[in-house]
């Protein structure tokens, strides 16, 4: 069943195309990866489906509400959450609170709770500091919680992003570039990591992925863009054999044998 | 070395014993307590004197006995040297206006990270709602109404109309914070910084203006006399007493008792929005807006929470102040107004509640009393003909007047401060975080230097 759903999706900034008519479904519980070159707008899709930007075109379609047009914050309330490719943590925030702060959405409290300090607020806040230590030890934090986020070693951080996302309860997780920056060791280790949060959690996970390699061992589905467009979709052994892949990714027979 | 290293942790070992802090604090309260009781004068003394509260603050103390403590000295001695020196009175008032002004300030900029020159607009939005209703101002446009206004008929001894206006200059200043903040909601940095400092003169050249075709606000001329809170129970408990007092006996003492009162609000208020989801929210804006929005986080509702919410800790301090000065006019609230509120949390402590309530006491006392003090002492060497190496001072030229240095030593302070404490003087957890790791970072990569380059010995 299709727990995500984009049609005809179109893009545009002046007269560059970045996302052009693209389809593309996520089954419910499956990881899967949108790959492409540099500039093959992986992001600008992904800032389209969370809400970032409005397309000019198509429709996206997430557990029965239609997006376009939401806020990112209210989609993000609907279950969808996303990490950034070049790390966007609160540094000046402890680790415990950017993890609070990924709750924000699923505290059912107003202002007046938090300025009267009624029961509520208390019962709130306290299973929320334990919910928030139950994500640290998921993603390995536990005892950092009173660390700066930003004096994170580079690994914690791209982890505490997954963990601060993870807080506000998603049914899909995307994640922009996650391994960016990793050794090829670090890179498994997350993928493993991804495929036991995925069963654990019973997650949909959609990876942005600029390495092939990457995403191959973990994705269910792989899809491919170059230049704003759908060039293949399929297994990661489908799409590793599909012809216009390869040349997208190493450049066209003559360029490449000359 | 060793026997002042050793002997160091065991005094502070001893000072951490909360009975021996305890006697401690009792006696330096009621110590320098008497000392300004028996020279009422003496500023010296009077500094010593809220410097119990810092010590309060800083000494570990059982939460029960800082309470107390506090208590004591706001509650009792301080209106007690109010009646000695009612100059103590004055300043006492004007510092808790201002801490109120800057712990608004501080939710603002400080917590959501929104610079906000024009905050003075929300206090003078509070302090000509209570003017135009509390005084007779309404009449010189609309003379039929002259049945209802002044509220309270003008009385010579106040209205409980004074209590109303400070809720509803609270919810008029929210609102206000609600008709800034909408436009500016799309701006960060600069151009925030930019659109709230012209909002400021807006509201203010707009006080400066309204006074035709309608006369809402008597121009530059400004509003007298404004009502103040009602006395009536008061005279009625102190003569049951047995106490006789006049009004302006009462007054300044009676004001000091309801800012006290109001900044105790305000503190709690703030406290508990800082501590809770909304204080998260605002400070996860401040470090990054669109991760934040990406969590979750309802951008403008937070913003809009917190314009209002600082907006309206200005409106009820802006109806103490008018009923307090009796008169107001746009002169009070100029662009240097609102500068001078965040040089009390910049100083104090960006983000951080004690540091603003000690910025803004700090800031203010200087202001009123130190540098007032610093220019009358120069001023009378002056007079006296005293002379300085060599230089007599009864020479100066009159563009060298002692009062003109004034302005000149707040901002070598300042400039002081920035340099040796840029977090500020008690700096939030955070932000203290940050300097203090800052300095160990440098500290641990000279230690890799060092090793790097000496061989380690066997």
């Amino acid at each position: 069943m299709a727990i995500f759903e984009a049609h005809g999706v179109t893009k545009r900034f002046g007269g560059l195309v970045a996302v052009n008519q693209v389809e593309f479904a996520l089954d419910e519980g499956m990881i899967a990866s949108i790959i492409g070159p540099n500039g093959a707008g992986k992001t600008t899709l992904f800032n389209v489906f969370t809400g970032v930007y409005r397309p000019e075109e198509g429709s996206v379609r997430f557990d029965g509400h239609e997006l376009i047009g939401l806020r990112a914050d209210q989609i993000t309330t609907l279950g969808m959450c996303r990490t950034f490719q070049n790390i966007r943590l609160f540094g000046n925030m402890t680790v415990l609170e950017n993890i609070l702060v990924g709750m924000h959405s699923r505290l059912k409290l107003s202002a007046v709770d938090a300025l009267l300090r009624t029961r509520r607020f208390a019962q709130v806040e306290r299973a929320a500091l334990e919910r928030a230590q139950e994500i640290l030890r998921l993603i390995g934090l536990q005892g950092k919680g009173d660390e700066l986020s930003k004096n994170l070693a580079y690994g914690d951080q791209r982890r505490l992003e997954i963990g601060r996302a993870l807080a506000s309860e998603p049914k899909l997780l995307l994640l922009d570039e996650p391994t960016a920056g990793m050794s090829p060791t670090e890179a498994r280790t997350l993928m493993r990591f991804l495929r036991k949060l995925r069963t654990d959690l019973s997650l949909t996970i959609l990876l942005i992925e600029h390495n092939m390699r990457v995403v191959m061992g973990v994705s269910e589905r792989v899809t491919v863009l170059d230049y704003g467009l759908k060039i293949a979709e399929g297994t990661p052994e489908h799409v590793q054999r599909d012809a216009r892949v390869i040349e997208a990714y190493l450049g066209t027979r003559k360029v490449a044998s000359g | 070395m060793r026997n002042s290293s050793a002997a160091i942790p065991t005094i502070r070992a001893v000072l951490r014993r909360p009975p021996v802090a305890m006697v401690l604090a009792s006696v330096y309260i009621l110590g320098t307590g008497a000392l300004v009781a028996g020279t009422p004068r003496s500023l010296p003394f009077f500094l010593l004197f809220i410097g119990s509260l810092l010590l309060l603050y800083y000494l570990q103390l059982p939460a029960w006995f800082k309470a107390v403590g506090m208590g004591v000295t706001l509650a009792l001695l301080m209106p007690f040297f109010g009646t000695r020196n009612g100059f103590y009175m004055e300043v006492a008032t004007q510092v808790g206006i201002f801490v109120a002004l800057a712990l608004g300030l501080n939710i603002v900029v400080g917590l959501a990270g929104l610079l906000d020159l024009g905050y003075v607009a929300f206090y003078a939005v509070g302090a000509y709602t209570w003017a135009i209703f509390g005084s007779g101002q309404l009449l010189k446009s609309w003379p039929q109404l002259s049945g209802i206004f002044p509220l309270g008929g003008g009385s010579p001894t106040g209205t409980a109309w004074f209590f109303v206006f400070l809720l509803v200059a609270v919810a008029v200043a929210a609102i206000t914070g609600l008709l800034l903040g909408l436009p500016v909601l799309r701006l960060r940095g600069d151009y925030l910084a930019i659109v709230t400092l012209g909002f400021g003169e807006m509201i203010r050249v707009l006080a400066n203006n309204l006074d035709h075709p309608l006369n809402f606000t008597n121009g530059p001329i400004g509003i007298t006399p404004i009502a103040r809170p009602p006395i009536g129970p008061i005279q009625w408990a102190l003569g049951a007493l047995g106490i006789e007092a006049t009004p302006a006996q009462i007054y300044p003492v009676y004001f000091y008792f309801i800012v006290l009162l109001v900044v105790g609000i305000v503190i709690t208020v703030t406290n508990r929005f800082k501590n809770s989801h909304i204080g998260r929210a605002w400070e996860a804006i401040r470090e990054d807006e669109p991760a934040a929005i990406a969590m979750g986080v309802p951008l403008v509702r937070m913003k809009l929470l917190a314009f209002a919410a600082g907006a309206s800790f200005a409106g009820a301090m802006g109806v103490l102040f008018s009923a307090k000065q009796f008169f107001i006019n746009p002169e009070s609230f100029t662009f240097l107004e609102s500068i001078g509120v965040l040089t009390m949390i910049i100083l104090g402590g960006m983000g951080s509640i004690p540091g603003a309530i000690l910025g803004a006491t700090g800031v203010t006392i200087l202001n009123l009393q130190i540098l007032k003090q610093f220019s009358l002492t120069l001023n009378d060497w002056k007079n006296a003909g005293v002379t300085i190496l060599g230089y007599n001072l009864a020479n100066l030229p009159p563009q060298l007047e002692p009062a003109k240095y004034e302005r000149m030593v707040f901002g070598v302070i300042l400039v002081l401060m920035m340099i040796f404490r840029p977090q500020g003087i008690i700096p939030s957890r955070r932000r203290k975080m940050e300097f203090e790791e800052a300095a160990l970072e440098k500290e641990e990569f000279a230690a890799e230097v060092v090793d790097t380059v000496e061989p380690k010995a066997e």
